[in-house]
């Protein structure tokens, strides 16, 4: 299971809890994490990346053990901490305004 | 007993408005989605515990909410607004051609019949139609295929369809407004359409008279004649008598003839409202004043409400989609400003009151009546 920590909003819109696990089988890429969200709750389509294209979409960053993995490839393993469970992948809504 | 419900979409959520036929004490549900940005939020005509909202944010895009209990509750619908087929381009600020892109849903009809369809009007302009109740989207190409959409332009507010008026004489026959495209009539339940310009004069355009390119900002129709339209457009009051072939100015002795919304008394079909606002430059009231104009002559002659406004210092915006009216038969007159008030009156527009004055800047106002 890989563990995901969503932002708030999308907490609300999937009624969930600060955490989340998701089952992924193969190997853990950022696209088989979203599609194994995407999946358990259908309601976050569209939210984290484009319906059509899977572009990220442009406020939306993906971090996990302190690194920024937003403009890796989609298909680029995410680290070994996230894939065996012990770190979370972070959905983070990007820093904006002033 | 009668009573009303008012939905407001604001900049960070929505709210349910209560009161009974006196209009005298509101309850405040919400917000709902708090927030996100509620372009609009319209209940069913033909189920008034049906209501859909339109939840956009620039991080997470857009959504569309479902509520079947009058919006006690709501569930996410589909939100997969793809053109159809290769979706081409229109014309960018800069005048090359761009890709037509989705970006938010600014406005959403639910029929006058039926509780599961529901026309949205989005951005980048284009009109979706979903007959199970916002499960899924398709888009009414026609629209955008007719013709001129290669040469649509966006205003400072973006390419967005934003009005959305069914006839309800009949049920093939509808209108829409396109910023900055203009106003257009479908026939045929909306497989083609025609643009109905004819009369528009917008100095901001190379060809002031041309057939599209108006900043069209909104329109309404009275019911009981769905020939008579009227329009507030980036600048000048206009009205049609003949189902949009041609337009006229009934601006008259408005303070300001620019604005964003306009409606109609729900009984009185020659009664229209409108909120005059200083220019396109500034974007709020003349003199500081907010003053709802009243015509009970179909246009060119108005009368200023103030009553219960505030006639000083006052420096907030009325968008398009802002105001609205109940049936009552005292008629109720509601509108939301961009300074998070919604004032009604519950004698067609003599007497003004806030009935909340905190809330978000105010996007969309709706009122459902229940007689």
């Amino acid at each position: 299971m890989i563990r995901v920590v969503l932002p708030p909003h999308l907490r609300s819109l999937a009624r969930v809890g600060s955490e989340i696990s998701v089952p992924v089988g193969g190997a853990a890429t950022q696209r088989a994490v979203l599609d194994a969200i995407e999946a358990a709750y259908p309601m976050l389509r569209g939210t984290m990346r484009d319906h059509v294209t899977h572009q990220r979409r442009a406020l939306v960053r993906f971090y996990a053990c302190e690194r920024d993995l937003s403009h890796e490839s989609p298909d680029a393993l995410l680290p070994v901490l996230v894939a065996e469970g012990r770190e979370p992948l972070l959905v983070v809504g990007a820093m904006a305004g002033g | 007993m009668s009573h009303v419900r008012v939905l407001v979409g604001t900049r960070k959520g929505a709210f349910v408005l209560t009161s009974d036929g006196a209009r005298q004490r509101w309850a405040v549900d919400g917000p709902h989605f708090p927030g996100w940005e509620i372009y609009h939020v319209k209940g069913s005509p033909a189920d008034p515990d049906r209501l859909y909202a339109s939840q956009s944010s620039g991080w997470f895009g857009q959504l569309i909410q479902r509520s079947d209990d009058g919006g006690r509750t709501w569930n996410p619908v589909d939100n997969k607004f793809t053109y159809a087929g290769v979706p081409g381009t229109h014309m960018w600020y800069d005048g090359t051609p761009h890709p037509w892109e989705f970006k938010r849903v600014w406005h959403l009809e639910p029929s006058l019949t039926d509780r599961d369809v529901v026309y949205a009007g989005v951005e980048d302009a284009a009109l979706f139609k979903s007959a199970d109740g916002g499960a899924s989207w398709t888009e009414l190409s026609g629209l955008r295929s007719h013709g001129s959409g290669p040469h649509w332009q966006p205003g400072a507010g973006g390419l967005c369809l934003h009005t959305i008026v069914l006839d309800p004489t009949n049920e093939q026959r509808m209108f829409v407004a396109i910023s900055a495209a203009g106003a257009f009539r479908t026939e045929d339940g909306g497989k083609s359409w025609t643009a109905i310009n004819k009369g528009l004069h917008s100095a901001q355009i190379p060809d002031p008279d041309a057939d599209v390119g108006h900043c069209v900002h909104r329109i309404a129709m009275h019911p009981s004649n769905p020939q008579r339209l009227y329009m507030q457009k980036h600048w000048d009051v206009m009205r049609s008598d003949n189902g949009g072939d041609s337009w006229y100015e009934v601006s008259g002795n408005l303070p300001s003839d620019f604005g964003f919304p306009i409606d109609v008394h729900a009984h009185e079909p020659e009664t229209i409202y409108v909120v005059p606002i200083k220019s396109d430059h500034f974007h709020f009231p003349p003199d500081g004043k907010l003053r709802v104009y009243r015509s009970r002559t179909g246009g060119n002659e108005w009368e200023a409400l103030t009553n219960g406004l505030p006639q000083q210092d006052c420096y907030v915006n009325v968008l398009r989609d802002a105001m609205a009216v109940d049936s009552l038969d005292s008629c109720g007159i509601y509108f939301g400003t961009s300074g998070g008030q919604v004032y009604a009156s519950r004698d067609a527009g003599d007497h003004w009151t806030p009935i909340v004055h905190d809330l978000p800047p105010v996007m969309s106002v709706e009122v459902q009546t229940f007689a």
